[in-house]
């Protein structure tokens, strides 16, 4: 099985994300640098971690959108490869098109930085298949662009082909319909606020998290 | 050549950075002030004889994010 994660300048949640996937796959994945213009062949799973990419210049994401990796990003999801965007990642991905609406300025307008009460959603997704339909997690959030904004008609389609995977328990950023996490079309890209890489080992205090990359292992393996 | 991009967020999405200036506007005792929306101003300094296709290409490409913004050029 083979993993990459993608490092941009100011990304802090690259070596939290790469040692997620490690303990997950048992191999190390490939530390992909933005400026990289290709990614190595026939890759399972990319991460696009969480972090204050270029300083957060212009918009959040909307540098790393434009980098030359996120193109070989595209390309790989389009084949098929599992894309998880975390934080910073899913604002990466909003900004390039991978997955629809936008990330606004929390509500409140303060940087949220605390454990969240989460819904899950969706459990049929292969980022969510080791959890139960409406069950109750918490994964630690830490942001101040989380506000999910998509328009009505974007929000009835995400609703109506299950592609809300998260949903915040209460309001926590002012998210459009407290939505956390978002899959594309296919189901094979997830973009979510929340951090699952900060809550997979014991030491962290919870272990809610692990299930997701294990998951994600599982439906990897059946695949191939 | 320079043009003058405002980026203003679009009718009905949320801006709490002109939230917060309208508070801080009634707090330092102004009055009638309705409403607040902060945007962004960006300049660019271009060769002469870019076209206004090109321009707004980049308005959409980048300066711009379509989804909650909108964009006006100005070109002086």
């Amino acid at each position: 099985m083979k993993s990459a994660v993608i490092v941009f300048p100011g990304s802090n949640c690259d070596r939290d994300l790469a040692v997620a996937f490690e303990t997950a796959t048992g191999t190390r994945p490939a530390m992909i640098w933005h400026r990289d213009t290709e990614l190595p062949d026939d890759l399972d799973l990319i991460g696009v971690p969480g972090g204050f990419s270029y300083g957060d210049y212009l918009r959040s994401g909307a540098m790393a959108a434009r980098s030359p990796v996120m193109q070989a990003v595209a390309k790989a999801a389009d084949r098929g490869a599992y894309v998880l965007g975390i934080c910073n990642g899913f604002q990466v991905l909003t900004e390039s098109g991978l997955l629809p609406g936008a990330l606004l300025r929390n509500a409140g307008g303060h940087f949220v930085c605390r454990d969240v009460a989460l819904t899950v959603e969706n459990a049929q997704s292969a980022f969510t298949s080791r959890y139960e339909a409406g069950e109750a997690i918490s994964f630690p959030v830490a942001h101040h662009d989380g506000n999910y904004f998509a328009d009505a008609q974007t929000l009835d389609r995400l609703e109506g082909e299950g592609r809300v995977a998260l949903r915040y328990a209460e309001s926590v950023n002012g998210s459009a319909r407290n939505i956390a996490a978002i899959l594309n079309e296919a189901g094979n890209v997830l973009g979510m606020m929340p951090h699952p890489e900060r809550v997979i080992e014991p030491a962290h205090g919870a272990t809610d998290g692990r299930r997701l990359f294990e998951g994600l292992v599982e439906g990897l393996l059946a695949r191939a | 050549m320079k043009a003058r991009i405002f980026v203003t967020l679009k009718g009905g999405v949320l801006d709490p950075q002109g939230k917060a200036i309208h508070h801080a506007l009634e707090g330092l005792g102004f009055g009638g002030v309705n409403d607040v929306r902060a945007g962004k101003l960006i300049e660019l300094d271009l060769a002469d004889g870019t076209s206004d296709e090109d321009i707004d290409a980049m308005c959409r490409k980048l300066l711009a994010n379509t989804v909650i913004e909108n964009y006006r050029i100005e070109k002086a």
